[in-house]
Protein backbone atom coordinates (compact mmCIF):
# COMPACT_ATOMS: atom_id res chain seq x y z
CA UNK A 1 0.00 0.00 0.00
CA UNK A 2 2.51 2.29 0.89
CA UNK A 3 4.63 1.29 -1.69
CA UNK A 4 2.32 1.73 -4.27
CA UNK A 5 1.38 5.29 -2.75
CA UNK A 6 4.75 6.34 -2.95
CA UNK A 7 5.74 5.32 -7.01
CA UNK A 8 2.20 7.62 -7.47
CA UNK A 9 4.24 10.07 -5.59
CA UNK A 10 7.15 9.08 -8.06
CA UNK A 11 5.33 9.43 -11.21
CA UNK A 12 3.31 12.15 -10.53
CA UNK A 13 6.50 15.14 -11.69
CA UNK A 14 6.87 12.42 -14.55
CA UNK A 15 3.32 12.86 -15.86
CA UNK A 16 3.36 16.85 -15.22
CA UNK A 17 6.61 17.23 -17.11
CA UNK A 18 4.95 14.89 -20.09
CA UNK A 19 2.19 17.10 -20.00
CA UNK A 20 4.02 20.36 -19.46
CA UNK A 21 5.79 18.91 -23.00
CA UNK A 22 2.55 17.75 -24.70
CA UNK A 23 1.09 21.54 -24.12
CA UNK A 24 4.55 23.15 -25.06
CA UNK A 25 4.43 21.35 -28.40
CA UNK A 26 0.77 22.32 -29.16
CA UNK A 27 1.76 25.46 -28.48
CA UNK A 28 4.38 24.99 -31.35
CA UNK A 29 2.50 23.83 -33.78
CA UNK A 30 0.15 27.06 -33.34
CA UNK A 31 2.73 28.72 -33.61
CA UNK A 32 3.94 27.34 -37.10
CA UNK A 33 0.99 27.22 -38.38
CA UNK A 34 0.25 30.52 -37.70
CA UNK A 35 3.83 31.65 -38.97
CA UNK A 36 3.24 29.78 -42.28
CA UNK A 37 -0.61 31.02 -42.97
CA UNK A 38 0.71 34.33 -42.00
CA UNK A 39 3.84 34.32 -44.98
CA UNK A 40 1.60 32.49 -47.31
CA UNK A 41 -0.69 35.39 -46.91
CA UNK A 42 2.45 37.61 -47.58
CA UNK A 43 3.01 35.94 -50.66
CA UNK A 44 -0.37 35.20 -51.71
CA UNK A 45 0.68 36.14 -55.54
CA UNK A 46 2.87 33.13 -55.47
CA UNK A 47 0.25 31.27 -54.59
CA UNK A 48 -1.95 31.73 -57.05
CA UNK A 49 0.12 30.61 -59.74
CA UNK A 50 -0.18 26.91 -59.36
CA UNK A 51 -4.17 27.63 -59.23
CA UNK A 52 -3.62 29.79 -62.62
CA UNK A 53 -1.34 26.76 -64.46
CA UNK A 54 -4.54 24.05 -63.11
CA UNK A 55 -7.05 26.36 -64.80
CA UNK A 56 -4.69 27.32 -68.35
CA UNK A 57 -4.11 23.81 -69.11
CA UNK A 58 -7.47 22.03 -68.24
CA UNK A 59 -9.30 25.06 -70.43
CA UNK A 60 -6.41 24.43 -73.30
CA UNK A 61 -7.07 20.87 -73.45
CA UNK A 62 -10.73 21.31 -74.73
CA UNK A 63 -8.93 23.14 -77.70
CA UNK A 64 -6.00 20.63 -78.64
CA UNK A 65 -8.40 17.56 -78.65
CA UNK A 66 -11.77 18.75 -80.18
CA UNK A 67 -14.66 19.33 -78.60
CA UNK A 68 -16.24 15.51 -78.36
CA UNK A 69 -17.55 15.40 -74.79
CA UNK A 70 -17.21 11.53 -74.47
CA UNK A 71 -13.86 11.81 -75.08
CA UNK A 72 -12.90 14.42 -72.72
CA UNK A 73 -15.25 12.92 -70.32
CA UNK A 74 -13.00 9.56 -70.72
CA UNK A 75 -9.63 11.33 -69.82
CA UNK A 76 -11.12 14.21 -67.72
CA UNK A 77 -10.27 12.34 -64.30
CA UNK A 78 -6.27 10.75 -65.54
CA UNK A 79 -5.96 14.28 -67.14
CA UNK A 80 -6.95 16.48 -63.82
CA UNK A 81 -4.94 14.20 -61.66
CA UNK A 82 -2.05 15.06 -63.51
CA UNK A 83 -2.80 18.09 -63.68
CA UNK A 84 -2.51 18.69 -59.76
CA UNK A 85 0.79 16.89 -59.84
CA UNK A 86 2.52 18.90 -61.79
CA UNK A 87 1.14 21.84 -60.03
CA UNK A 88 1.89 20.88 -56.89
CA UNK A 89 5.38 20.11 -57.86
CA UNK A 90 7.32 23.72 -58.18
CA UNK A 91 5.87 24.85 -54.17
CA UNK A 92 7.49 21.47 -53.08
CA UNK A 93 10.87 22.18 -53.71
CA UNK A 94 10.91 25.33 -51.58
CA UNK A 95 8.94 23.88 -48.26
CA UNK A 96 12.10 24.17 -46.44
CA UNK A 97 14.87 26.22 -48.35
CA UNK A 98 13.52 29.83 -47.46
CA UNK A 99 14.11 28.40 -43.50
CA UNK A 100 16.98 27.05 -43.96
CA UNK A 101 18.74 30.16 -45.85
CA UNK A 102 17.64 32.36 -43.26
CA UNK A 103 18.57 29.93 -40.32
CA UNK A 104 15.22 29.44 -39.07
CA UNK A 105 15.76 25.91 -38.97
CA UNK A 106 18.82 26.02 -36.60
CA UNK A 107 16.46 27.78 -34.37
CA UNK A 108 13.81 24.70 -34.95
CA UNK A 109 17.18 22.18 -34.10
CA UNK A 110 17.40 24.17 -31.02
CA UNK A 111 14.49 24.16 -29.74
CA UNK A 112 13.08 22.06 -27.20
CA UNK A 113 10.75 20.30 -29.29
CA UNK A 114 10.82 17.64 -31.29
CA UNK A 115 11.91 18.30 -35.06
CA UNK A 116 9.71 15.50 -36.35
CA UNK A 117 6.41 17.24 -35.54
CA UNK A 118 7.12 20.48 -36.46
CA UNK A 119 8.42 19.02 -40.25
CA UNK A 120 4.76 17.40 -40.32
CA UNK A 121 3.14 20.74 -38.73
CA UNK A 122 4.94 22.35 -42.08
CA UNK A 123 3.90 19.69 -44.54
CA UNK A 124 -0.25 20.30 -43.26
CA UNK A 125 0.30 23.85 -43.73
CA UNK A 126 1.94 23.41 -46.74
CA UNK A 127 -0.95 21.24 -48.10
CA UNK A 128 -3.43 23.98 -46.31
CA UNK A 129 -2.20 26.64 -48.54
CA UNK A 130 -0.89 25.35 -51.80
CA UNK A 131 -3.00 22.29 -52.43
CA UNK A 132 -6.22 22.64 -50.76
CA UNK A 133 -7.04 25.58 -53.35
CA UNK A 134 -6.79 23.37 -56.16
CA UNK A 135 -9.53 20.85 -54.69
CA UNK A 136 -11.74 23.66 -54.14
CA UNK A 137 -11.35 24.66 -57.85
CA UNK A 138 -11.52 20.58 -59.08
CA UNK A 139 -15.58 21.25 -59.57
CA UNK A 140 -15.07 24.12 -62.20
CA UNK A 141 -12.25 21.86 -63.45
CA UNK A 142 -13.79 18.53 -63.36
CA UNK A 143 -17.25 21.31 -65.89
CA UNK A 144 -14.21 22.37 -68.19
CA UNK A 145 -13.39 18.92 -69.37
CA UNK A 146 -17.47 17.50 -69.14
CA UNK A 147 -16.22 15.02 -66.08
CA UNK A 148 -19.26 13.04 -65.16
CA UNK A 149 -20.83 14.32 -62.01
CA UNK A 150 -21.01 11.08 -60.12
CA UNK A 151 -17.21 10.55 -61.02
CA UNK A 152 -16.39 13.36 -59.38
CA UNK A 153 -17.11 12.42 -55.95
CA UNK A 154 -14.37 9.93 -56.73
CA UNK A 155 -11.99 11.85 -58.04
CA UNK A 156 -11.77 14.46 -55.09
CA UNK A 157 -11.75 11.84 -52.53
CA UNK A 158 -8.69 10.18 -54.56
CA UNK A 159 -6.96 13.46 -54.53
CA UNK A 160 -7.74 14.04 -50.72
CA UNK A 161 -5.63 11.02 -49.87
CA UNK A 162 -2.90 11.43 -52.84
CA UNK A 163 -2.18 15.02 -52.58
CA UNK A 164 -1.10 15.00 -48.45
CA UNK A 165 0.86 11.89 -49.37
CA UNK A 166 2.50 13.16 -52.18
CA UNK A 167 3.24 16.35 -50.04
CA UNK A 168 5.11 14.05 -47.39
CA UNK A 169 7.28 12.34 -50.23
CA UNK A 170 8.12 15.56 -51.22
CA UNK A 171 8.74 16.88 -47.94
CA UNK A 172 11.40 14.23 -47.20
CA UNK A 173 12.92 14.82 -50.66
CA UNK A 174 12.79 18.51 -50.26
CA UNK A 175 14.53 18.43 -46.99
CA UNK A 176 17.10 16.48 -48.51
CA UNK A 177 17.61 18.65 -51.49
CA UNK A 178 16.90 21.54 -49.40
CA UNK A 179 20.65 22.49 -49.62
CA UNK A 180 21.79 21.63 -52.85
CA UNK A 181 21.90 24.05 -55.94
CA UNK A 182 19.50 23.56 -58.41
CA UNK A 183 17.60 21.25 -56.45
CA UNK A 184 14.24 21.64 -58.19
CA UNK A 185 14.91 19.58 -60.98
CA UNK A 186 16.96 17.00 -58.22
CA UNK A 187 13.64 16.96 -56.35
CA UNK A 188 11.07 16.05 -59.90
CA UNK A 189 13.52 13.34 -60.72
CA UNK A 190 13.81 11.82 -57.55
CA UNK A 191 9.87 12.22 -56.94
CA UNK A 192 8.47 10.63 -60.35
CA UNK A 193 9.01 7.09 -59.26
CA UNK A 194 7.45 7.66 -55.61
CA UNK A 195 4.64 9.66 -57.74
CA UNK A 196 3.83 7.39 -60.32
CA UNK A 197 2.14 4.31 -57.60
CA UNK A 198 0.51 6.75 -55.99
CA UNK A 199 -1.28 8.05 -59.37
CA UNK A 200 -1.87 4.80 -60.50
CA UNK A 201 -4.30 4.23 -57.67
CA UNK A 202 -5.95 7.41 -57.69
CA UNK A 203 -6.56 6.90 -61.39
CA UNK A 204 -7.50 3.53 -60.93
CA UNK A 205 -10.02 4.36 -58.37
CA UNK A 206 -11.44 7.34 -60.50
CA UNK A 207 -11.69 4.77 -63.70
CA UNK A 208 -13.44 2.05 -61.55
CA UNK A 209 -16.18 4.71 -60.91
CA UNK A 210 -16.59 5.54 -64.30
CA UNK A 211 -17.21 2.32 -65.37
CA UNK A 212 -19.67 2.00 -62.60
CA UNK A 213 -16.91 -0.94 -61.02
CA UNK A 214 -16.40 -0.71 -57.09
CA UNK A 215 -13.78 1.77 -56.42
CA UNK A 216 -13.27 1.44 -52.98
CA UNK A 217 -10.05 -0.85 -53.22
CA UNK A 218 -7.35 1.14 -54.75
CA UNK A 219 -8.79 4.02 -52.30
CA UNK A 220 -7.94 2.08 -48.82
CA UNK A 221 -4.18 1.25 -50.32
CA UNK A 222 -3.75 4.66 -50.93
CA UNK A 223 -5.31 5.83 -47.64
CA UNK A 224 -3.19 2.71 -46.19
CA UNK A 225 0.05 4.46 -47.63
CA UNK A 226 -1.07 7.99 -46.39
CA UNK A 227 -1.41 6.56 -42.88
CA UNK A 228 2.27 5.21 -43.03
CA UNK A 229 3.67 8.20 -44.71
CA UNK A 230 2.19 10.13 -42.03
CA UNK A 231 4.19 8.29 -39.01
CA UNK A 232 7.30 7.80 -41.54
CA UNK A 233 7.91 10.69 -43.55
CA UNK A 234 8.15 13.41 -40.31
CA UNK A 235 10.83 11.37 -39.18
CA UNK A 236 12.56 11.02 -42.28
CA UNK A 237 12.25 14.25 -42.66
CA UNK A 238 13.59 15.38 -39.41
CA UNK A 239 16.79 13.60 -40.02
CA UNK A 240 17.40 14.95 -43.50
CA UNK A 241 16.69 18.57 -42.18
CA UNK A 242 19.82 17.75 -39.47
CA UNK A 243 21.80 16.85 -42.16
CA UNK A 244 20.96 19.94 -44.52
CA UNK A 245 21.64 22.63 -41.26
CA UNK A 246 25.28 20.50 -40.61
CA UNK A 247 26.23 21.30 -44.19
CA UNK B 1 15.87 26.12 -16.05
CA UNK B 2 17.31 26.20 -12.20
CA UNK B 3 19.55 29.02 -12.24
CA UNK B 4 20.34 28.42 -8.36
CA UNK B 5 22.51 25.08 -8.80
CA UNK B 6 25.70 24.31 -6.93
CA UNK B 7 28.40 26.93 -8.65
CA UNK B 8 30.85 23.88 -8.52
CA UNK B 9 29.84 22.39 -11.69
CA UNK B 10 30.38 24.10 -14.39
CA UNK B 11 27.21 24.65 -17.03
CA UNK B 12 29.11 24.04 -19.41
CA UNK B 13 32.35 21.71 -19.84
CA UNK B 14 34.01 20.41 -22.67
CA UNK B 15 36.48 17.86 -22.68
CA UNK B 16 39.12 17.63 -25.84
CA UNK B 17 36.72 18.63 -28.47
CA UNK B 18 37.78 19.06 -31.72
CA UNK B 19 36.75 19.23 -35.14
CA UNK B 20 37.75 17.97 -38.35
CA UNK B 21 35.97 18.25 -42.06
CA UNK B 22 37.34 16.17 -44.61
CA UNK B 23 39.97 14.69 -42.41
CA UNK B 24 41.17 18.46 -42.21
CA UNK B 25 41.24 19.61 -38.51
CA UNK B 26 39.33 23.25 -38.10
CA UNK B 27 39.62 23.40 -34.46
CA UNK B 28 41.14 21.80 -31.32
CA UNK B 29 41.55 19.71 -29.56
CA UNK B 30 40.32 22.20 -26.88
CA UNK B 31 39.60 22.11 -23.17
CA UNK B 32 37.89 24.73 -21.14
CA UNK B 33 34.54 25.18 -18.95
CA UNK B 34 32.76 28.26 -18.91
CA UNK B 35 30.67 28.50 -15.16
CA UNK B 36 27.30 30.53 -14.53
CA UNK B 37 27.79 34.04 -14.05
CA UNK B 38 31.07 33.72 -16.75
CA UNK B 39 31.71 34.73 -19.75
CA UNK B 40 34.45 33.21 -22.05
CA UNK B 41 35.53 35.18 -24.79
CA UNK B 42 36.71 32.78 -27.64
CA UNK B 43 38.99 34.80 -30.38
CA UNK B 44 40.74 34.03 -33.31
CA UNK B 45 41.26 35.16 -37.19
CA UNK B 46 38.70 34.71 -39.73
CA UNK B 47 38.45 31.15 -40.87
CA UNK B 48 40.21 29.75 -37.45
CA UNK B 49 37.09 27.56 -36.64
CA UNK B 50 35.34 29.95 -34.12
CA UNK B 51 31.50 29.46 -35.84
CA UNK B 52 32.02 25.67 -36.36
CA UNK B 53 33.17 25.78 -31.95
CA UNK B 54 29.41 27.35 -31.53
CA UNK B 55 27.97 25.20 -34.16
CA UNK B 56 29.94 21.79 -32.57
CA UNK B 57 28.91 23.27 -28.65
CA UNK B 58 24.71 23.69 -30.03
CA UNK B 59 24.96 20.29 -31.39
CA UNK B 60 24.50 21.42 -34.89
CA UNK B 61 27.49 19.30 -36.15
CA UNK B 62 29.31 15.91 -34.85
CA UNK B 63 32.31 17.54 -33.10
CA UNK B 64 34.73 15.04 -31.64
CA UNK B 65 35.38 15.03 -27.51
CA UNK B 66 32.88 15.21 -24.77
CA UNK B 67 30.48 18.07 -23.64
CA UNK B 68 28.37 18.27 -20.50
CA UNK B 69 25.64 20.67 -19.42
CA UNK B 70 25.78 20.94 -15.59
CA UNK B 71 27.41 17.61 -15.51
CA UNK B 72 25.35 15.02 -17.87
CA UNK B 73 26.48 14.21 -20.76
CA UNK B 74 25.12 16.82 -23.74
CA UNK B 75 21.75 15.37 -25.43
CA UNK B 76 19.31 16.74 -27.73
CA UNK B 77 16.93 16.75 -24.28
CA UNK B 78 19.81 18.15 -21.83
CA UNK B 79 20.37 20.41 -24.37
CA UNK B 80 17.43 21.86 -26.37
CA UNK B 81 15.84 24.84 -25.08
CA UNK B 82 18.54 25.72 -22.76
CA UNK B 83 21.07 26.76 -25.57
CA UNK B 84 20.44 30.29 -27.25
CA UNK B 85 22.67 30.87 -30.72
CA UNK B 86 22.95 34.11 -32.21
CA UNK B 87 24.74 33.56 -35.62
CA UNK B 88 25.66 35.52 -39.04
CA UNK B 89 21.95 34.23 -40.04
CA UNK B 90 19.29 35.51 -37.55
CA UNK B 91 16.62 32.87 -37.77
CA UNK B 92 14.28 34.87 -38.93
CA UNK B 93 11.89 35.44 -41.88
CA UNK B 94 12.84 38.61 -43.96
CA UNK B 95 9.04 39.31 -44.69
CA UNK B 96 7.49 39.17 -41.11
CA UNK B 97 8.03 41.90 -38.83
CA UNK B 98 10.40 41.62 -35.49
CA UNK B 99 7.14 41.33 -33.48
CA UNK B 100 5.84 38.04 -35.99
CA UNK B 101 8.89 36.64 -35.65
CA UNK B 102 9.52 37.23 -31.98
CA UNK B 103 6.10 35.40 -31.12
CA UNK B 104 6.68 32.78 -33.44
CA UNK B 105 10.26 31.83 -31.46
CA UNK B 106 8.21 32.61 -27.96
CA UNK B 107 5.90 29.47 -29.83
CA UNK B 108 8.84 27.13 -29.97
CA UNK B 109 11.02 27.98 -27.40
CA UNK B 110 8.74 29.56 -24.27
CA UNK B 111 9.11 32.60 -22.79
CA UNK B 112 11.33 33.88 -20.21
CA UNK B 113 9.69 35.27 -16.65
CA UNK B 114 8.13 38.61 -17.22
CA UNK B 115 9.68 39.26 -20.82
CA UNK B 116 6.97 40.06 -23.67
CA UNK B 117 7.79 41.00 -27.08
CA UNK B 118 6.89 44.44 -27.06
CA UNK B 119 9.47 44.80 -23.67
CA UNK B 120 12.58 43.17 -25.25
CA UNK B 121 12.22 45.21 -28.63
CA UNK B 122 12.08 48.61 -26.32
CA UNK B 123 14.83 47.23 -24.52
CA UNK B 124 17.00 47.19 -27.79
CA UNK B 125 15.82 50.11 -29.50
CA UNK B 126 13.42 48.94 -31.94
CA UNK B 127 10.02 49.75 -30.93
CA UNK B 128 8.97 52.06 -33.75
CA UNK B 129 10.13 49.05 -35.84
CA UNK B 130 7.64 46.66 -34.60
CA UNK B 131 5.74 46.26 -37.21
CA UNK B 132 8.05 46.65 -39.87
CA UNK B 133 8.60 43.95 -42.33
CA UNK B 134 12.12 42.42 -41.36
CA UNK B 135 13.63 43.41 -44.77
CA UNK B 136 12.93 47.08 -44.42
CA UNK B 137 15.05 47.33 -41.26
CA UNK B 138 19.14 48.13 -41.68
CA UNK B 139 21.61 45.23 -40.78
CA UNK B 140 22.25 46.77 -37.28
CA UNK B 141 18.79 46.99 -36.61
CA UNK B 142 18.33 43.25 -37.19
CA UNK B 143 21.33 42.51 -34.88
CA UNK B 144 18.78 44.47 -32.46
CA UNK B 145 16.05 42.38 -33.46
CA UNK B 146 18.72 39.23 -33.09
CA UNK B 147 19.44 40.68 -29.25
CA UNK B 148 15.78 41.23 -28.10
CA UNK B 149 15.19 37.24 -28.95
CA UNK B 150 18.02 36.44 -26.28
CA UNK B 151 15.64 38.54 -23.75
CA UNK B 152 12.70 37.02 -25.32
CA UNK B 153 13.58 33.50 -24.50
CA UNK B 154 14.31 30.77 -21.93
CA UNK B 155 17.96 29.76 -22.20
CA UNK B 156 20.78 29.85 -20.25
CA UNK B 157 23.41 29.23 -22.35
CA UNK B 158 24.35 32.20 -24.75
CA UNK B 159 26.70 30.93 -28.14
CA UNK B 160 26.94 34.74 -29.65
CA UNK B 161 28.82 34.48 -32.78
CA UNK B 162 30.33 37.51 -33.41
CA UNK B 163 27.42 39.96 -31.84
CA UNK B 164 29.73 42.86 -32.72
CA UNK B 165 29.05 42.92 -35.99
CA UNK B 166 27.58 45.67 -37.31
CA UNK B 167 26.63 47.07 -34.65
CA UNK B 168 26.87 51.10 -33.71
CA UNK B 169 28.85 52.70 -30.29
CA UNK B 170 25.93 52.34 -28.52
CA UNK B 171 24.81 48.59 -30.08
CA UNK B 172 28.49 47.56 -28.65
CA UNK B 173 27.53 48.41 -24.91
CA UNK B 174 24.00 47.32 -25.38
CA UNK B 175 25.51 43.95 -25.91
CA UNK B 176 27.60 44.29 -23.50
CA UNK B 177 24.88 45.19 -20.94
CA UNK B 178 23.01 42.72 -22.04
CA UNK B 179 25.38 40.28 -21.35
CA UNK B 180 26.23 41.24 -18.16
CA UNK B 181 23.02 41.01 -17.19
CA UNK B 182 22.32 37.87 -18.06
CA UNK B 183 25.37 36.57 -16.16
CA UNK B 184 24.02 38.45 -13.35
CA UNK B 185 21.32 36.18 -13.07
CA UNK B 186 23.20 33.08 -13.28
CA UNK B 187 23.30 32.51 -16.75
CA UNK B 188 26.69 32.30 -19.12
CA UNK B 189 27.59 33.42 -22.33
CA UNK B 190 30.36 32.15 -25.42
CA UNK B 191 31.01 35.48 -26.90
CA UNK B 192 33.20 35.14 -30.00
CA UNK B 193 35.38 38.04 -31.71
CA UNK B 194 37.91 38.58 -34.31
CA UNK B 195 39.18 40.84 -31.63
CA UNK B 196 38.88 44.31 -33.16
CA UNK B 197 35.94 45.23 -30.45
CA UNK B 198 37.08 46.34 -27.07
CA UNK B 199 35.16 43.72 -24.73
CA UNK B 200 33.52 44.94 -21.51
CA UNK B 201 35.21 43.07 -18.99
CA UNK B 202 38.93 42.83 -19.22
CA UNK B 203 38.67 40.03 -16.67
CA UNK B 204 36.89 37.76 -18.71
CA UNK B 205 39.12 34.19 -19.78
CA UNK B 206 39.51 33.98 -23.07
CA UNK B 207 40.37 31.19 -25.59
CA UNK B 208 42.62 31.82 -28.85
CA UNK B 209 42.11 29.69 -31.34
CA UNK B 210 44.94 29.37 -34.23
CA UNK B 211 43.81 29.74 -37.68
Amino acid sequence: MIAAARSVAEQKPVAREAQARMAGAWRACGALLRRDFLLAWRRRGELFLPLLYAVIVTALFPFALGPDPQLLGRIAGGVLLVIVVLAMLPALESMFRHDLEDGTLEQWLLAPQPLALLALTRVIAHWLTTVLPLLIVMPLLGALLDLPADVLPVLLLALLLATPLLALLGAVLSALTAGARGSGILLALMLLPLAVPVVIFAAGAVAAAQSGMPYLAPLSWLAAALVLAIVLAPLACAAALRIAVEA
Amino acid sequence: MNLSASPAVPLLAAHRIAFARNDEPVFGPLDFSVDRGETLLVEGDNGSGKTTLLRVLAGMLPGEGEIRFDGTPASRDSRNGRVLLLGHRLGMSESLSPRENLAFLTGLYGTRTGATVESVLAAVGIEAWIDEPLRSLSAGQKKRVGLARLLLLPGDLWLLDEPYANLDRHGIELVNALIAGHCALGGAALVTSHGAVRFADPQARHIRLAA
